[in-house]
């Protein structure tokens, strides 16, 4: 270990403001309101993360028990419909996006030898944004009229026509934009200013690389979104026409705006996933990333690409064929650089010397049930099978393959993986397997039948349904429960591993080779690299 | 610096308590703004108040972060970042008004030539897609804004405050105060300038022209264009007259001045903004 | 391997789902059009392919998986890039989607063109109906409104539920076998969508635009569908129901409608007693309004108002015809004034100011509508 690792050295340095003022740093509660520290900034957005998981999770057990049988049983239309809308909100704004500006938060600076973030106060602004969020949505529900039943992509027109919920929504919305484009740009800033000296661009891990390509992808589109939902607002309240066809507007123009922003979206979900796979297959194959520049060129790909394929959501719009096949050919392509990193990883664990923790366990989950869910998504793809299945459950198959059994697995990879870095104790491995086993296997059975619902023709987000989906939709209840329990039981692991885990080795993972590990004791100190490294 | 390493000694501030703050406020401001949009008699006094405490907390925060920075805290290295983070935020600002402009491209190459093709005669039996519109549902009985009275005048103004803000820069540069000062104040009177312009011609079209925000896609993107503009020259102005304010004090370096090199993008950015509305809103 | 072959088997599976019974259906319909039948086998297609690169793919994880494991002592090598590869790993796939490309984009041009049809019907999606009109063809001016037909009782469980529950309308869109039907679809409050699975059809139908698609059914039947895109409350509750008839039965069918709308016909200029126009109110508002407003006229607190001693119903008489006449913009409540004729909407408002708690004992006339309209 260096001499990085006396992270008190900086007492005698008579320039550094931080700590050696004598100031009475805060404790309890407004520690963690006023800290300016990434680690507790990282803490704090991964709690709030798991949090809003469990909300979301809970909506999405009502919407499952609702769908158990034919007929209305616990909750009334509109109520389902608020259900969904905001299952999906909350899953991706709340829960898996601040799971992954958590990883970024914790692991950024220390991957890449900086001593903090750029600008540590504006980092603690950008999660404290996210309770007022979390408040405006919950009280949605409370308001007359209940939460908007729009969807989560909140299509125009029939927004126009919901109660306050849906101004509400719209508000927390905004926020979580400025949220997410001061996290960004703190990102970015962070990455292409304070890399210690001999950390070059192509020497950073590759999880810090996708950050900065999720980070420019959220600074493009989140304004598009936030433009979006304003001009949703105003035709609301102020009698503007965008989305008015009797005032010249078109509601097909709020679809493009969203989807301009909501494509690059699912990849903004999707690229930090790819990240922490990137950084958990080569440490468990013993053996270094393959095809690392490659890798680089096919995330940026991605993301570019991720701009021009908006309208694949859109094909029975009633689209000129030109655009239809424009989109087709467009989207299909992003099935090469996806290939690209999917085979990489593949190269990576050959020959390697693999052995199978946690980790590792999800992120081979991730890679397999991912890479079925991209296929699945070159289907939808196909305009003419589209038109099958467009707004069907195969649609709801696909993007919880991607998103659950992709973004979600990786980010339960990623805590396992970074969990004894974080706090010096090691979880139950026994454990950690159980809970990988019977997430992917209840994860399939809810998911699975899903796709042969859409086939069969189920539409999405409708509370009841004909009798000739009632046994799919019964299975894919049962397993749903299954695996919202399999997540109860990662929370009872997550405590029990903080309160009585065992003491973590200096180097848990002996494939494990970034800065974090090589040049940090473990848990990693509250102040970390005062003094840069050098990277050869 | 006698640092040996550059990222040692980057300046990092100590705990604090403006992010929660202005949380606070920003709920209180837009939570206000839900409740008045709905007619909730609490609304305006509870966004009232988050903008009072908004302006407390930056009043706040941007006070103590200037003191760092005249106290000597702020290293070339938080300087780059200062400067990344200034570019990439007027991005995220260029890619907002993207979204609007998408709108405006949008109702006049397709929504609009499309609400009068032949298939939609069955619904709109007598509309004709010339732009300026308000759409079939509605008579069109505005007058359209011309471009060449005072949105003219305004690109003018625009143009001349890019100038004068370029020369008081050079003052800085040469350590030159007066010039700083003296070129810097007409740019701020520019812009105020340019912002009355901008009220009359709203009132203006109100009053006169009949065209309105419910003017259908017209009076819609017109307004909200140009008054997303309008709004960006309000802050960039009252950025300007912060760093004015700043320069009378004495603060800035010919070599340590960020702040008024980030202000001078940001109004450079809303210049460039407003040539796109002129040609596209108010021209063609 | 096990997933592997599970994931195999239900692929090879799903080739057979056409024979194979509703309830355990796996892939998509073969249908009653050529459209399906392009759309089934492209499907099929690309299932096949992925299927060959999934297997491809994983078979070989897997058998690093099994061959190159810690525990059985495997030493990593430690190369970590080979441009070959790497190259060919890319443009093969390219090479792939073009194979994949070319089909689609064949069975896009043929399935996207809607000249020459024998028969135009405009569809108009209303909350939570659809409305159809024959604009050409044989059939021509044929209008009316279809809705769900099965009963409140099955849907909250205190009935069993029918063979066709949630899939069966009041009236059938009844078009000839073996005619290019064009559909033209259209809405009148918020986003819906026309979709028949069985005839590979699903269209938008976007309020203030026209939007069109078209079908050429080979076989008789009767063909189910839903609404697919959310449109609010009801939204699951909006099915679709076309009965495909031969030629002859169809002609049969154009007559008898036409009849039957002569017959129905209300002469505007009658002067109605309240008791016959509230009857009639009734069954207008049971089929137009009870759907927000409640049977009870009680509505749904903070989302639909109540009726039920409402300002408007309760009020003066105009603000109330105007409001059922031309709705009020950005909310729910839509203009029913192309939808209903003027003694449908005079009926409904008497019944309205008539019903529940409201005693108004006003009686409107069809002739104050059509002052109204102007
Ligand atoms: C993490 C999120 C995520 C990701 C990564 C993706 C990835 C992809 N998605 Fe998905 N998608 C969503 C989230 C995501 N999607 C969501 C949320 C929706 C619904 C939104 C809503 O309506 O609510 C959606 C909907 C959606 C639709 C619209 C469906 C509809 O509403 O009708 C389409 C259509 O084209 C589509 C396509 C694709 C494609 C082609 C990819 C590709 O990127 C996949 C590429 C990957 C592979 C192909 C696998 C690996 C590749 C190889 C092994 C190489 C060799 C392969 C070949 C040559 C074939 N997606
Ligand atoms: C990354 C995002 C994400 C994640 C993680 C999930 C997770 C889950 N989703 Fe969701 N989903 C979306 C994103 C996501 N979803 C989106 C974007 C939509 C589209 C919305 C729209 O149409 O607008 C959608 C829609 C959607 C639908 C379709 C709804 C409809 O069309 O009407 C369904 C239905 O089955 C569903 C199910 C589930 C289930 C069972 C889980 C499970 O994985 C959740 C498991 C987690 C828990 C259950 C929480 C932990 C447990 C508790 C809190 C205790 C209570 C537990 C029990 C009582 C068992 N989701
Ligand atoms: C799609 C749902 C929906 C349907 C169907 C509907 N309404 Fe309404 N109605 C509404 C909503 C929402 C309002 C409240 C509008 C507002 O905010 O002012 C309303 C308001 C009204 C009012 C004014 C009530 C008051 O006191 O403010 C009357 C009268 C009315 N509707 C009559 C009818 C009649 C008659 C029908 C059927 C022919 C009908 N409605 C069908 C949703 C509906
Ligand atoms: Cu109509 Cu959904
Ligand atoms: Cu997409």
């Amino acid at each position: 270990m260096s001499a990085a690792l006396d992270t008190h050295g900086k007492a005698h340095d008579g320039h550094d403001d931080h700590g050696d003022h004598g100031h009475h740093t805060p404790t309890g509660f407004m520690r963690w309101v006023t800290t300016t520290n990434h680690k507790d900034i990282g803490t704090m957005y991964l709690w709030f993360s798991f949090a809003m998981f469990l909300f979301g999770g809970a909506m999405a057990m009502i919407i499952r028990a609702e769908l158990f049988q034919p007929g209305m049983q616990i909750v009334t239309p509109e109520f389902f419909n608020s259900m969904t809308t905001y299952h999906g909100l909350v899953m991706v704004f709340g829960a898996i996006m601040p799971a992954f500006v958590g990883f970024a938060n914790w692991q950024i600076p220390m991957m890449i030898g900086a001593p903090d973030m750029a600008f540590p106060r504006m980092n603690n602004w950008s999660f404290w944004l996210l309770p007022p969020a979390a408040i405006l949505l919950v009280a949605s529900f409370l308001v007359p009229g209940g939460g908007a039943g729009v969807g989560w992509t909140m299509y125009a027109p029939l927004t126009t026509q919901m109660g306050p919920g849906m101004d509400l929504t719209i508000f927390a919305v905004h926020i979580l934009g400025m949220s997410s484009i001061m996290g960004s740009i703190n990102i970015i800033t962070t990455i292409l200013n304070l890399r210690a000296p001999g950390m070059t661009l192509m020497k950073m891990p590759l999880f810090v690389w996708t950050w900065l390509i999720t980070a420019y992808l959220l600074v493009a589109s989140m304004p598009v979104l936030a433009g979006a939902v304003t001009m949703t607002l105003t035709d609301r309240h102020f009698g503007t026409s965008f989305f008015n066809a009797a005032g010249g507007g078109d509601p097909v123009l709020y679809q493009h705006i969203f989807w301009f922003f909501g494509h690059p979206e699912v990849y903004i979900i999707a690229i930090p996933a790819f990240g922490v796979v990137s950084q958990v297959i080569p440490a468990f194959s013993r053996k270094p990333l393959f095809g690392y520049a490659s890798m680089v060129y096919a995330t940026s790909s991605i993301a570019i690409l991720s701009f021009m394929v908006w309208a694949h959501h859109m094909y029975v719009v009633g689209m000129p064929v030109a655009g239809q096949l424009y989109f087709m050919y467009a989207t299909m392509l992003i099935a090469v650089p996806t290939g690209v990193k999917v085979f990489n990883w593949v190269a990576t664990m050959w020959k390697g010397s693999l052995t199978f923790e946690t980790p590792m366990l999800f992120a081979l989950g991730f890679l397999f049930l991912f890479t079925l869910g991209g296929f699945t998504g070159l289907v939808l793809a196909m305009t003419v099978v589209d038109v099958q299945l467009q707004d069907t459950y195969y649609v709801v198959a696909h993007f919880h393959y991607v998103m659950v059994a992709g973004a979600l697995f990786s980010a339960f990879a990623g805590v396992y993986f970074w969990f004894p870095k974080w706090t010096g104790k090691m979880y139950d491995e026994t454990l950690g397997k159980w809970h990988f086993w019977l997430s992917i296997i209840f994860f399939n059975v809810t998911f699975f039948v899903q796709h042969f619902l859409g086939l069969a023709g189920m539409p999405r987000r409708i509370p009841d349904y004909a009798l000739q989906f009632t046994e799919f939709n019964q299975i894919s209840s049962i397993g749903a429960f299954g695996f919202g329990l399999s997540q109860v039981f990662f929370l009872y692991i997550i405590i029990k591993a903080i309160r009585s885990g065992e003491k973590a080795p200096q180097l848990p993972w002996d494939g494990a080779d970034t800065l974090e590990w090589t040049h940090l004791p473990t848990p990693a100190p509250y102040h970390t690299f005062e003094n840069p490294p050098t990277v050869k | 610096m006698s640092n040996a390493t550059p990222t040692h000694n980057y300046y990092l501030p100590e705990p604090a308590a403006y992010p929660v703050i202005g949380s606070v406020g920003i709920l209180l401001l837009l939570g206000g703004f839900a409740m008045w949009f709905n007619e909730v008699a609490l609304g305006p006094w509870s966004s009232l108040a988050g903008l009072l405490v908004l302006i407390y907390m930056m009043v706040l925060w941007f006070g103590k972060v200037i003191g760092e920075s005249e106290a000597g805290l702020y290293t070339k290295r938080v300087d780059v970042s200062y400067r990344w983070s200034m570019s990439w935020f007027i991005f995220s600002e260029v890619m907002f008004f993207a979204g609007f402009f998408g709108a405006l491209f949008y109702a006049r190459l397709y929504s609009v030539p499309e609400l009068s093709s032949i298939d939609h005669k069955l619904l709109w039996p007598d509309f004709s897609p010339t732009w300026p519109s308000a759409g079939p549902g509605a008579e069109a009985n505005f007058t359209p804004m011309g471009a060449w009275g005072v949105p003219a005048i305004n690109t003018l103004l625009l143009l001349t405050s890019g100038v004068t803000l370029t020369i008081s820069h050079f003052g800085l540069l040469a350590n030159n105060r007066g010039k700083l000062i003296l070129w810097l104040g007409l740019t701020i009177l520019l812009g105020i300038t340019f912002l009355g312009f901008q009220a009359y011609e709203y009132s203006h079209a109100y009053s006169e022209l009949n065209l309105k925000l419910t003017s259908g896609i017209y009076g819609t993107t017109f307004y909200m264009l140009t008054g997303f503009h309008g709004f960006h020259v309000t802050i960039g102005t009252i950025m300007l007259i912060v760093i004015w304010f700043r320069c009378l004090k004495g603060h800035f370096r010919p070599d340590h001045h960020f702040a008024f090199e980030g202000v001078a993008w940001y109004w450079h950015f809303v210049d460039v903004v407003w040539l796109f509305l002129f040609i596209f809103v108010y021209w063609f | 391997m096990k997933k592997i072959g599970g994931m195999a088997g239900a692929m090879l599976l799903s080739l057979y789902a056409g024979a194979s019974s509703a309830a355990w259906q796996l892939n998509l319909t073969t249908g009653a059009t050529k459209s399906t039948q392009v759309i089934y086998d492209l499907h099929n297609l690309m299932m096949w392919i992925i299927l060959v690169i999934f297997v491809g793919v994983f078979g070989v994880m897997f058998y690093s998986v099994y061959a190159h494991r810690k525990s059985v002592g495997h030493k990593a090598d430690q190369f970590h890039e080979n441009t070959t590869v790497e190259l060919i790993w890319t443009i093969v796939p390219f090479f792939i989607l073009i194979a994949m490309a070319w089909p689609a984009t064949k069975a896009l041009i043929d399935l996207r063109d809607t000249s020459n049809p024998d028969m135009t019907v405009k569809v108009t999606g209303y909350q939570w109906k659809w409305g159809y009109d024959y604009l050409k063809g044989e059939g021509e001016g044929i209008s009316f409104v279809s809705q769900l037909s099965t009963p409140q009782a099955q849907i909250y469980g205190t009935e069993t539920k029918g063979e066709n529950y949630l899939l069966e309308t009041d009236r059938h869109l009844v078009v000839p076998v073996g005619k290019k039907i064009r559909v033209l679809t259209t809405a009148s409050d918020v986003i819906h969508a026309w979709n028949v699975p069985a005839f590979g059809v699903k269209q938008d139908a976007i309020p203030g635009f026209v939007r069109d698609t078209w079908f050429r059914a080979e076989k008789e039947g009767i063909y189910r569908g839903q609404c697919a895109e959310l449109c609010g409350k009801d939204h699951g509750f909006m099915p679709i129901v076309v009965e495909v008839v031969s030629a002859e039965k169809f002609s049969a069918w154009t007559g008898e409608q036409k009849k039957a709308m002569a017959a129905a016909a209300d002469d505007p200029d009658k002067k109605w007693e309240l008791a016959d126009l509230k009857a009639r109110g009734e069954k207008v508002y049971a089929a137009n309004c009870v759907a927000c407003h409640q049977a009870n006229g009680q509505g749904i607190k903070g989302t639909f108002p109540a009726l039920d001693g409402g300002k408007i119903t309760t009020g003066p008489v105009k603000g109330h015809i105007d409001q059922v006449l031309n709705g009020k913009a950005g909310t729910a409540m839509a203009a029913f004034g192309k939808q209903l004729s003027d003694t449908e909407i005079a009926a409904v408002v008497t019944y309205e100011r008539n019903s529940w708690g409201n005693k108004t004992g006003t009686v409107v006339q069809p002739s104050d509508v059509k002052a109204a309209r102007k």
